[in-house]
């Protein structure tokens, strides 16, 4: 494409039947203890 | 939905749906503005107006890329997660992490503590052994077969009573093995206390340490002070270069809060970067309205200002070879978390809780000290009340929150804090304005980094 550099395909909906198994870290314990953000956080289920 | 920004030049394209993320020049830019909600286009009327400033076979070769992605669904794309909320919220509540509150003490008097200087408006107590072991059984208990458990220690300054978080730590590794439960321990300090014995032993067993820091000496000092008044920095500084180091500049964060007086908190970033920390974390205060350092509506666009500012001095540092880490910046595109997580937040109120030190528990540490949010003990278990509240923290989720289910950033602040949503709505269900806004511009930021990073 000459227009549009796609750094990032669609992610968000991959695996999709195999989400909730919440092994994952809990969000507030890493390093924030007043805000979430969650988007940086490792899926444990790979 | 889309959410298109430009910043430092660059024009940047978020799918909301899928996560896609494009950088588009800018005829590509300005011909998304017709470009209905349902991705239809409306290419008379983009050529029409576009064609005084681009040449019509630009103009028509830009929509016809959009207009693949739209195809590939790549763009434009319809929420497909709604149907899912019932299966994620469904399931049976788990317990899967815990935050001690060791003392309800601490050596220092910073001026913004949420805890009340240590005390959470209460008595300055300790947790004794007994409490932190039962706080561990109890885990497990309501953990089901939830293996990985994550337990942080945290006041108050958890220095103070360092011995019983020792004796927790062993009591819980000798559970481990027969309960098929792996725990993962941090620590959350002021490092006034800390010494040799106490970080090797912290090396040893914590997976994490947050240290606690706001940058440059005049703005530390002037938040974070003894109990006799003086500034803390001088003393923590060379602690805090030997814990990262000893760690090999990973699996710790020095963690900062700015407030109204210093909004030029790049600044602190960056002088926490020069004394040589890879992991940094500096955030908002979040303190209630009309004392002298809480962030204002008007401090906003400043506030915004500087992470942009601070999100193009990182990119040249990192590119320069100086690299660091800024906690708030980190954002995994490919991988990260699931959709469920995304959705759901921080667990708070059902899979996350916090023990007081005569082990009463609360939906978060933030919650301590409002009976409003009691919830039992580890001792006596869950109240019957508790369900209620359990249930409705659980039930909380992007959709339920009408601002975060219209909101581009959903996905990525997972609906932002309960406790700050109640403390200035009294509601869990209406986030916090203006950490909403802040949190959509370290997103922005975020993504603008990948970008640059990825051209």
């Amino acid at each position: 494409m000459k227009h549009i550099k796609t750094i990032n395909g669609a992610s968000m909906t991959k695996n999709i039947n195999k989400a909730g198994c919440g092994e994952c870290q809990t969000s507030c314990q890493s390093a924030c203890k007043t805000s979430c953000t969650v988007a940086n956080q490792q899926c444990e289920n790979k | 939905m889309i959410h298109k920004f430009s910043m430092h030049g660059t024009n940047i394209v978020l799918d909301i749906n899928t996560g896609a993320v494009h950088v588009v020049d800018e005829i590509t830019y300005n011909a998304l503005e017709y470009i209905d909600i349902t991705g239809c286009i409306n290419r008379t009327e983009a050529i029409t107006a576009l064609s005084d400033r681009y040449n019509e076979k630009e103009i028509v070769e830009a929509i016809d890329e959009i207009d693949e992605l739209i195809n590939n669904k790549l763009l434009f794309t319809a929420d497909p997660f709604e149907n899912y909320i019932p299966i994620w919220s469904g399931k049976k509540p788990v317990v899967k992490a815990l935050c001690l509150h060791i003392a309800h003490d601490c050596n220092l008097r910073c001026k913004y503590c949420f805890a009340s200087t240590g005390d959470y408006s209460g008595q300055r107590s300790l947790m004794s052994l007994e409490t932190g072991k039962r706080a561990i059984d109890f885990l497990i208990r309501n953990s089901a077969n939830r293996r990985n458990l994550e337990v942080d220690f945290f006041g108050g300054e958890p220095l103070m009573n360092f011995d019983v978080v020792k004796g927790i730590v062993e009591y819980a590794r000798g559970l481990e093995k027969d309960n098929n439960k792996n725990f993962r321990f941090t620590i959350t300090t002021n490092m006034l206390l800390l010494n040799d014995d106490i970080l090797d032993y912290i090396n040893k067993n914590m997976s994490n340490v947050v240290l606690s820091i706001d940058g440059r000496k005049a703005i530390n000092d002037k938040m974070r002070k003894r109990v006799n008044g003086t500034g803390c920095y001088d003393k923590i500084v060379p602690i805090a270069k030997k814990v990262a180091e000893s760690r090999n500049q990973n699996n710790y964060y020095v963690r900062g809060t700015f407030t109204r007086n210093n909004l030029d908190f790049a600044e602190d970033v960056l002088h926490l970067a020069d004394l040589g920390f890879e992991q940094i974390s500096v955030e908002p205060v979040v303190a209630a309205e009309g004392t002298d350092i809480d962030i204002r509506k008007e401090d906003i666009d400043s506030a915004c200002r500087e992470y942009e500012r601070l999100a193009y001095e990182y990119i040249k540092r990192r590119k320069e070879g100086n690299w660091f880490n800024f906690f708030h910046f980190m954002i995994d595109l490919e991988g990260g978390p699931c959709v469920a997580k995304r959705m759901a937040g921080c667990g708070s109120g059902h899979e996350y809780l916090a023990v007081t030190p005569e082990g009463d528990l609360y939906p978060c540490h933030q919650f301590v000290g409002d009976e409003k949010f009691y919830m039992g003990s580890v001792y006596t278990g869950f109240t019957q009340e508790s369900e209620t509240l359990a249930e409705l923290f659980k039930k909380t989720n992007i959709y339920t929150k009408t601002e975060c289910s219209e909101c581009w950033a959903k996905f990525y602040c997972s609906g932002g804090c309960a406790a700050n949503a109640y403390q200035f709505n009294k509601d869990i269900n209406i986030p916090y304005k203006i950490g909403c806004e802040l949190e959509k511009k370290r997103v922005e930021c975020a993504l603008w980094i990948k970008a640059q990073e990825s051209m």
